[in-house]
Parts: structure tokens; C-alpha cells; sequence
């Protein structure tokens, strides 16, 4: 939930920066710009239901944010149970050559990717 | 106005556990590339992280051994960003809750004087793999053994001042965790790692600068060299009427200097959120006590002890205390002989002289702690002289008998009957007549060359004090 609230932030500081005054006007939002920031390559179809999809997420954050969440401490997990934890032992038989069989390119042990300069 | 540095460390500690913080994968170091990276290491579809008791309880010991405060409800965050060597996409690490809160160091300069430096926190993570970029030509190798080895990061205040306080804090953090024996503190294989964040104001500012991150210095001389180049970079930038830029920078070793590593577009927004994986780690009384338990004698009370109730100066009973193992190998010493010292003089010199000769630490040292207080009785029964239990020591290193027994056989036991010594003294004076002429006319010296000579025609068995009183008593 606090993620989401953050999204939300997000998107009504992208809508101030859009000059939008209300986010529902979905229209005022520019999706192809989005899709280019997001790297999605969208058709007109897509493009079309990502505005509809868009405007059913904000509407549902709306709601969200009209929950009272004065003095709620913020929750880390939904589940009542802690962390179990494991005693330190090797247990892990590790078979390189299976790990790697789906690997684009290997050499020498090594996933290979393309140079990365620091 | 002069200019002051404001200094804060940040120090990746690996934890000296058998196997990963999240995976039953081994940590051990110098795998084939890859070997020791499991599916929860390599992030694959399915597989869910399990956290390490050890590495749990090695965070509460460091936390409990500098004072700090454990906190009993901890969450583990996920750090999202985007490199090869990270094949989840995120390193589990913890952000609003880390196990271990506020604590301290006292520093103990070189000049005698001390200095407290705060620690804000100490969190547990993950490690991340290593890049290879000199290996494939165009391309970047990735070995993801590392990936998944416990960390914990100790954060300090920005409490120092100096190069020469920070190299010091690195020091004495080290000499901590390896006491602890919590990581194995080899800096040359990365098992301690360091990010200085420094900013430089106007002595008597209460705000401080707009400071810059020196990330991954490995040596505690390269922390004093990166800071002293940073800081007089930084000052040189402000005096010349300029701002600094707050960014990520790289020390270089070989041209000592710094240089920017990260731009501002790279502005790191890690999107940290809760890790759904992974439950809160809730710590027992029960748990915090047994730690507590294990916990040794911290070398701080360690220290003071050795000065207030073993007499030993402030040096001697610093650099005993800073190593568990050489510590320990003192008392043990002690405990057989007596004289605290002696001992000293012993573990610090001839000890640690052959082991660092011979590339061992003091635990294996073919000398065990029982033999060297049994030598240092002998020196003090007058059996042995400084010299004689010097050749005695040389022999111990390859002969395991006993010390008796080794000064019986290789004949070092020091001379006391003076009948015989009276007799090689006598000729020796009869073989110089023209120094022990000098010597009556009042040339003292020359009492030096003769115990010299009967220590010589002796084999150093002779005591030099005994030696000494029979010429004074024949001229």
C-alpha cells in the first residue's frame, strides 16, 4: 500500500509537471510518453487500453487514499509469523552446467554480457 | 580560515559463515567461476531466500561487543538496481530496521590520545557477484560465487576529522571483527571493503559541506592516501570560488587520486521496499543471551587489564590485546611463567619475528605457549642466558622435546661453576697482556672486550654478570 501511494505521488508530480490540474483526466496524460520512459514499444490497441488501464489504477488509489491511516504503524509483511531460520550448513550441490544451460553465452565458467564499463 | 574534514566510514564486513546468508551454497573462497552459486543465489523463477542463523548471530555479537543497542525487530529490504553481477535485480539488504542500532568505539591514536566515533547502525545484506572486464575481449565475465555471502555493513557517524582517524577506525574495526571471529579480515581477497564519505567546512561551521563517497578502498593506507587527495581536492574546488558535487567517486591506486564514477543521472533511486520473501526476523532474549555468552573478553577491558594488572606499557598491552589468538597465547604463557614482561618481550620479539619469517599465524606456531614459558623459567633460573635461549628458541621451531631436554642435548645450559670459569677467565687475561695492561690503567672499556672474549670461548654459556665480577675481582 505504501508503494502505491508513492506511485500515486509520482504520477501527480508527473501531472503537475504535465500541467494537469486532476489525474483522472487520463487524457491529459501523455501514454505515449510514459510508454517511450517505460521502454514498451505500444500499438495504437495497446496504447488505447493502457489509458483505460491507467485510469482504473489511479481511480483505485483514490480510493485508497481515502482510507484513515492516522496512526496505523506501517505493516513489513501480512502474515502473523516470523522468520525461521536455517542453521548454517552447506546443503547445495551445485551443478554449473545445468545452471548454465539457458544462458545466452558462457565461457570458462563465466555468463558472459556485454562489456560493462565501469 | 582552516579548513576542516568531516569524515564517515562506511565498512562491508563478510561474515565468516560456512555458507551463504540465503542459500545452503558454500562461502568458501577461490571456487572455479560460478561453482558455488546456486539457483537461490542466481535468482531463479521459484526459489525463496532462508535466512542464516549464523550470520544472524554474528551481527548481534558485534553489535553487543561495541555497546550497541540490538533490536529485536528487524526487516530485510529489497534494493533495487540494475548490473549484471546482481541477478535478481535487487540485493536483499535491510533499511528502516537494521539489527544492530547505535553504538561506539573509543580510537586509540597514535599519539596516545583517544577519540570516540559513533556507530549509527550495522545492517545485514547480501553480497553481490564480481565482474571480470580483462578476461573477454568486448565482454564482461560474471563469477556469481560471491553473490549471496553474508555482509554486514557498519555505518559510522560522521564523527571523523582526519585521515589519519579514519585509517585508524578501519584498523581498529578490523583487529574487532577478526577478534570477534566474525570475517576473517583478509582485505587482499575482499573480505573487508570501504566507502569513506567526506565533506570539508570552515573550522567552527556548524553545518557541514556538500560531501562526496570514495567507494571500495581495500587498505588502510589507501583510506589515509584517497581522503588526503579528496580532501585538498575538495578545498582547492571551494577555494577557487567553486561548489562540490555530491557523487560517487573511485580512488586510484596507481595515480593516487580520485575520480568521479557515478554522474547525476544516475541518481540512485533504489526503490527499497519490504522484501515479501522474507518474514521479520524477530530475536529472543533467549537468543541475545546465548550470543552474549560467547562473547570474549573485549580488547578494550583486555588492555587495561594488561597495564593496570599485568604492569605493561600502553603499547605492549595494546598491540596483545588487539589479536584473540596472540592474546591468548600470552596468558597461556603467562600462566606457566610468571612474568608478564618477559612474556611480552618474548611473544611480541622472537615470536613474532619466525612467524612472520615463516608466513604463520600464531596458532599454528610450531612453539606452543607451555614451551616458551618453560624457556622463559630458564632464562629466569638463570639456566639460560639472552643468548643461549635465543639458539634454544631457533631449535624449538623444529624440534618438538621439551625444553629440558633440549638444553641438555644441545649443551646450553649456562656455566655457574666458577671454578672453571675462574680457570678460562685466568688464561684469557694471560693470552692479552697488552689489554689487560690498558684495562688496569683505568681503560674500562676494555672490561667489555674480555667478557667478550670468555663469552666467545664459552659458547655463550658463561652468565656475562658472573663473568664480569671475576676479572673486576683479579685486578
Amino acid at each position: 500500500m505504501h508503494l502505491s501511494i508513492e506511485k500515486h505521488e509520482r504520477m501527480v508530480s508527473f501531472a503537475a509537471f504535465a500541467g494537469v490540474d486532476a489525474l483522472h483526466v487520463t487524457d491529459d496524460i501523455n501514454i505515449p510518453h510514459l510508454a517511450t520512459l517505460s521502454r514498451l514499444h505500444l500499438d495504437t490497441a495497446a496504447l488505447a487500453r493502457a489509458r483505460t488501464d491507467l485510469a482504473n489504477i489511479i481511480e483505485m488509489v483514490d480510493a485508497m487514499q481515502a482510507v484513515p491511516t492516522d496512526g496505523v504503524e506501517p505493516m513489513a509483511h501480512p502474515l502473523d509469523a516470523t522468520q525461521r531460520l536455517r542453521a548454517d550448513a552447506v546443503t547445495e550441490q551445485v551443478d554449473v552446467a545445468r545452471n548454465q544451460a539457458p544462458a545466452p553465452e558462457t565461457s570458462d565458467g563465466y555468463y558472459l554480457v556485454p562489456r560493462v564499463v565501469e | 580560515m582552516a579548513w576542516e574534514a568531516v569524515i564517515g566510514l562506511e565498512l562491508h564486513v563478510q561474515l565468516l559463515t560456512e555458507s551463504k546468508i540465503f542459500s545452503g551454497a558454500s562461502t568458501a573462497y577461490g571456487a572455479e567461476p560460478n561453482a558455488q552459486a546456486c539457483p537461490v543465489d542466481l535468482g531463479l523463477p521459484g526459489v525463496l531466500p532462508v535466512l542464516n542463523h549464523e550470520a544472524v548471530a554474528m551481527a548481534i555479537k558485534f553489535g553487543l561487543a561495541i555497546g550497541a543497542e540490538i533490536n529485536k525487530n528487524s526487516i530485510f529490504d529489497r534494493k533495487n538496481y540494475f548490473y549484471p553481477d546482481l541477478p535478481k535485480g535487487y540485493q536483499i539488504s535491510q533499511f528502516e530496521t537494521p539489527v544492530v542500532g547505535n553504538g561506539e568505539i573509543v580510537l586509540h591514536m597514535e599519539d596516545g590520545s583517544e577519540r570516540k566515533v559513533g556507530i549509527t547502525r550495522a545492517h545485514l545484506e547480501e553480497d553481490a557477484g564480481k565482474s571480470v572486464h580483462d578476461l573477454f575481449p568486448g565482454q564482461t565475465g560474471i563469477d556469481l560465487n560471491r553473490t549471496g555471502t553474508p555482509l554486514l555493513e557498519v555505518v559510522s557517524e560522521p564523527d571523523m576529522r582526519t585521515p589519519q582517524e579514519a585509517s585508524t577506525y578501519f584498523r581498529q574495526l578490523h583487529a574487532l571483527v577478526r577478534y570477534l571471529k566474525i570475517c576473517d579480515g583478509n582485505l587482499a581477497e575482499g573480505s573487508m571493503r570501504c566507502d569513506a564519505n567526506v565533506s570539508v567546512r570552515k573550522h567552527g561551521d556548524p553545518e557541514y559541506g556538500e560531501r562526496t563517497e570514495i567507494k571500495n578502498i581495500n587498505s588502510f593506507r589507501f583510506v589515509e592516501r584517497a581522503l588526503e587527495y579528496e580532501i585538498d581536492r575538495q578545498i582547492d574546488v571551494l577555494e577557487a570560488g567553486g561548489s562540490i558535487e555530491r557523487e560517487t567517486r573511485l580512488y586510484d591506486e596507481e595515480r593516487d587520486e580520485t575520480r568521479p564514477m557515478r554522474g547525476k543521472e544516475f541518481s540512485e533511486d533504489y526503490r527499497y521496499f519490504p522484501d515479501p520473501d522474507l518474514l521479520p526476523l524477530e530475536l529472543s532474549d533467549e537468543l541475545i543471551e546465548r550470543v552474549a555468552a560467547t562473547l570474549p573478553e573485549l580488547p578494550d577491558v583486555r588492555r587495561a587489564r594488561y597495564e593496570e594488572e599485568l604492569g605493561l606499557s600502553d603499547y605492549d598491552a595494546g598491540l596483545l590485546s588487539s589479536d584473540f589468538d596472540v592474546a591468548e597465547y600470552f596468558e597461556a604463557v603467562l600462566a606457566i611463567c610468571n612474568n608478564a614482561k618477559l612474556s611480552a618481550n618474548w611473544v611480541m620479539g622472537e615470536l613474532s619475528a619466525h612467524l612472520n619469517r615463516h608466513d604463520i599465524g600464531i596458532e599454528a606456531s610450531p612453539v606452543e605457549p607451555a614451551r616458551l614459558g618453560a624457556l622463559i623459567e630458564r632464562l629466569e633460573d638463570d639456566t639460560l642466558s639472552s643468548k643461549t635461549a635465543k639458539t634454544l628458541f631457533e631449535a624449538m621451531w623444529t624440534d618438538t622435546r621439551g625444553v629440558d631436554e633440549l638444553i641438555e642435548s644441545l649443551g646450553l645450559k649456562q656455566m655457574s661453576d666458577s671454578g672453571e670459569l675462574d680457570a678460562i677467565v685466568e688464561k684469557i687475561l694471560a693470552d692479552n697482556p697488552d689489554q689487560l695492561a690498558q684495562l688496569r690503567d683505568g681503560k674500562s672499556k676494555l672490561l667489555g672486550f674480555f667478557v667478550g672474549q670468555v663469552m666467545q670461548a664459552t659458547q655463550g654459556k658463561a652468565n656475562p654478570k658472573q663473568v664480569n665480577e671475576i676479572i673486576r675481582a683479579k685486578l
